[in-house]
């Protein structure tokens, strides 16, 4: 399989906390990677740090083999413009909240050069009613959505470039069960659909287990465990998995 | 004819570390081999460890020792010590399970369940969907049923989704954790009738069948599970 | 006679150099904003003080300069300006667009296309064309040096999207030599298209934010659109009530209190020159 992303030996340090403690990652094309674990647990950050956001102490980044931790600004722009998206948990840091959904939409198109406005607002169109927002809405402000509609414009907007690797830090954090359980199920018919792979980052199991092909669990900067979803999560092997598995409340 | 599915020495013990790190030993040198075309029915107690041997079979289970060697892609997989990206592979194109257990996907349509993994073995969508719904009317499952999400049905209608999404895609080798559960004798019927299709059509099948009247006629051989004893 | 005490056009020459160093490395990256140490000047930020440490840095002694705000010569800033560098520089001054080799400008174009021994000298209020859009300027600076301009076809987009066309009828962001957006200075969007392919050097100071640009002649300024929305220069659709031109930007004069209006040339030495042309034909 295309290997699309490859980190290893990642080592990062805040003060004497191990933030990330010997790292190593790999996603390939098409393939969904769930990394869960506590607050604390180092994922975010190795969220960012894979997502060239943040530099590690030590280690390595390669995206299709080249170099990620040590491309420049321009080309992290670029990169992030194009190839890659990232989600963000909380909406209001990934759109332009006073800017209308079309506009959010479209500015990456902008960006990479539409210069067609009816092309433009045509695209914007389909991509809302792709993640289930009404496109009567298009000239509508953020702010005026629910928190679920933001997240979901928020995946339009990120999605609209067609991105081969998507980074998503807790997407369904603080959204209602009902409008999680939505979004969970967008997300994984357009991962399908468009043959993305993710690298998601989520505190909740069961999104896990729903989306992931992969996962890693992570404790105190360190990957305790990893494998097959259904794996890990059925038959864990590391006490720490044991007790996140027990713990999660069965509905 | 040949061995799609056969183990060596397959061993699996459960160390529980919530319990002081208790291990508790379920399968050791289990060695079973399953053809094209047969039928092979787990028996032994409960507690057994039948289960357990049916999910290590699948790569849900990770087997603690012995290989577990599957026909895939004209070589031998050995799915014990496979990574993630192969055993997926091999789930979607040879080997299917059909669990007690529906996983039900929120506002993902009965039909759409059924016609996903034929899809990821390279079946045309439309394709796809008309044999999800030929399998699920096979199975008496109503019409009006298959546009909804299976989350509401009942535990009999949702074992029928099961058993036509595992019995849709046509893998060579199909693993069946009490396909006949919670059906009445009419559906138990239908599906022998499906187990003799595919045993028809090459398929090496694994089951575990409580009921004794479906054992005995998909059955061509039975391969006990030995409870081990309890380890100190 | 020049004022006693002052040093020629008011700057001492150590600023003048720097000066002159911001606007080579202006010159050197049209479009792109430099800053540039801006001195205490005798009338407050907002009236002109970048245009004119700009015009001082590169006034000679033969230089012959224009001054106007608006268009018209004779408005009070205007007057006043080239009543300091008369005092200040002793230079030669004049209304006639076609004679001056430096022509200092608040907010409009001349008429008259200008010659490659000429100078424009623009007055600059904000010289950051994503200043209402983005208000970190570290990141404005790293938009820039990224040409990552996706925030301001947004701008344009939304315009489109609420009003059914672009909103900006002046300061019209510009895209420079293909690099770098420009704000014009608050010109009409009309003068834009004079910006393209100038003869002459353009210079741009703002006092305030002490920054300097520059557009070199023969460059290349594009409007920025939409391929279905494409700029259009606007003008108000009358002929000059005093010349009766229809192709210079007008002014709109209300005349009387019952609401009557007349429409004249903003520039008013085309307007001027135009009625001294023997026979000046209606256009």
């Amino acid at each position: 399989m295309n290997l699309l992303l490859e980190a290893r030996g990642l080592h990062l340090k805040f003060g004497a906390i191990a933030a990330l403690d010997d790292v190593a990652i790999d996603v390939s094309a098409g393939e969904v990677v769930a990394i869960v674990g506590e607050s604390g647990s180092g994922k975010t950050t190795l969220l960012r740090v894979l997502a060239g956001q943040m530099a590690p102490d030590s280690g390595t980044v390669r995206y299709l083999g080249g170099d990620v931790l040590g491309m420049t600004e321009a080309e992290r722009r670029r990169l992030m413009r194009t190839d890659w998206g990232f989600v963000h948990q909380n909406p209001r840091d990934g759109l332009r909240m006073g800017v209308s959904a079309g506009g959010n939409v479209g500015e990456r198109l902008m960006a990479l050069g539409a210069r067609h406005y009816g092309n433009i607002r045509d695209e914007a169109k389909a991509w809302l009613q792709r993640v289930e927002i009404d496109a009567a809405r298009i000239d509508d402000l953020p702010r005026h959505f629910s928190g679920g509609m933001q997240q979901r414009l928020q995946i339009a907007r990120t999605l609209v470039t067609r991105p081969k690797l998507v980074f998503m830090d807790e997407p369904t954090g603080g959204l209602d069960v009902s409008v999680q359980a939505r979004l969970l199920d967008l997300i994984r018919a357009l991962v399908h659909e468009l043959g993305l792979s993710v690298l998601i980052v989520t505190h909740d199991i069961a999104a896990a287990r729903l989306l992931a092909d992969r996962i890693l669990v992570m404790r105190r900067g360190q990957v305790v465990e990893q494998g097959l979803t259904d794996r890990v999560l059925d038959d864990p092997q590391h006490p720490y998995t044991q007790l996140l598995v027990s713990s999660v409340l069965a509905a | 004819m040949t061995i799609l599915l056969r183990t060596e020495g397959l061993g699996k013990t459960f160390t529980l570390h919530l319990q002081g790190g208790t291990r508790i030993p379920v399968l050791g040198g289990v060695d079973l081999a399953v053809r094209a075309g047969e039928c092979v029915a787990l028996s032994g107690p409960s507690g057994a460890g039948k289960s357990t041997l049916m999910r290590c079979l699948y790569g849900n289970y990770g087997a603690g020792a012995g290989r577990i060697l599957l026909a895939h892609q004209g070589r031998d997989l050995d799915l014990a010590r496979a990574d993630a990206r192969a055993v997926i592979e091999a789930r979607r194109q040879t080997i299917g399970y059909v669990s007690q257990f529906l996983r039900v996907i929120p506002r993902v349509s009965t039909r759409d369940i059924v016609a996903e993994p034929m899809m990821a073995r390279g079946v045309a969508r439309v394709d796809a969907l008309a044999r999800a719904s030929a399998l699920l009317d096979r199975l008496n499952l109503p019409e009006r049923l298959h546009g909804l999400p299976p989350a509401t049905f009942s535990g009999g209608e949702q074992q029928r989704v099961n058993l036509a999404r595992g019995f849709g895609p046509r893998h060579p080798v199909l693993l069946l954790d009490e396909p006949t559960a919670s059906l009445d004798a009419a559906n138990r019927a239908i599906v022998i009738g499906l187990i003799d299709e595919a045993k028809q059509a090459g398929t090496a099948i694994v089951g575990i069948f409580h009921d004794a009247e479906v054992r005995e006629a998909v059955a061509d051989r039975v391969f006990t599970v030995e409870p081990m004893q309890d380890a100190a | 006679m020049t004022e006693a005490g002052y040093n020629f056009a008011y700057l001492d020459e150590a600023t003048k150099r720097m000066i002159r160093r911001a606007i080579l490395k202006a010159v050197a990256i049209p479009g792109h904003q430099i800053p540039f140490g801006a001195r205490e000047m005798p009338l407050p930020y907002g009236w002109g003080t970048g245009g004119i440490q700009v015009t001082a840095s590169i006034l000679g002694p033969q230089d012959v300069l224009k001054v106007i705000d608006q268009g018209a010569d004779d408005t009070t800033n205007a007057v006043s300006i080239r009543r300091f560098f008369t005092r200040v520089a002793g230079i030669a001054t004049t209304d006639a667009t076609g004679e001056a080799s430096i022509i200092q400008t608040r907010h409009r174009i001349p008429e008259k296309p200008l010659a490659e021994n000429q100078i424009l000298v623009y007055q600059v209020p904000q010289p950051e064309p994503l200043f209402k859009l983005e208000p970190h300027r570290a990141e404005t600076r790293r938009i820039h040096a990224l040409a990552d301009y996706g925030l301001m076809h947004v701008r344009l987009y939304e315009d489109i999207a609420r009003l059914g066309h672009i909103a900006k009828a002046y300061d019209y962001p510009v895209m420079v030599n293909e690099r770098y957006l420009m704000s014009p200075s608050p010109i009409p969007a009309f003068d834009n298209p004079k910006m393209h392919q100038m003869a002459a050097l353009q210079l741009f100071g703002a006092g305030r934010e002490k920054r300097i640009y520059a557009v070199p002649p023969y460059t290349p300024v594009r409007s920025l659109d939409f391929e279905d929305h494409p700029f259009r220069p606007i003008r108000a659709p009358h002929a000059c009530a005093i010349c009766g031109s229809r192709t210079s930007y007008l002014d709109e004069l209300i005349t009387n209190d019952a609401g009557g209006r007349a429409f004249i040339c903003s520039d008013t030495d085309y307007c001027q020159e135009r009625q001294e042309a023997p026979k000046a034909a209606a256009e």
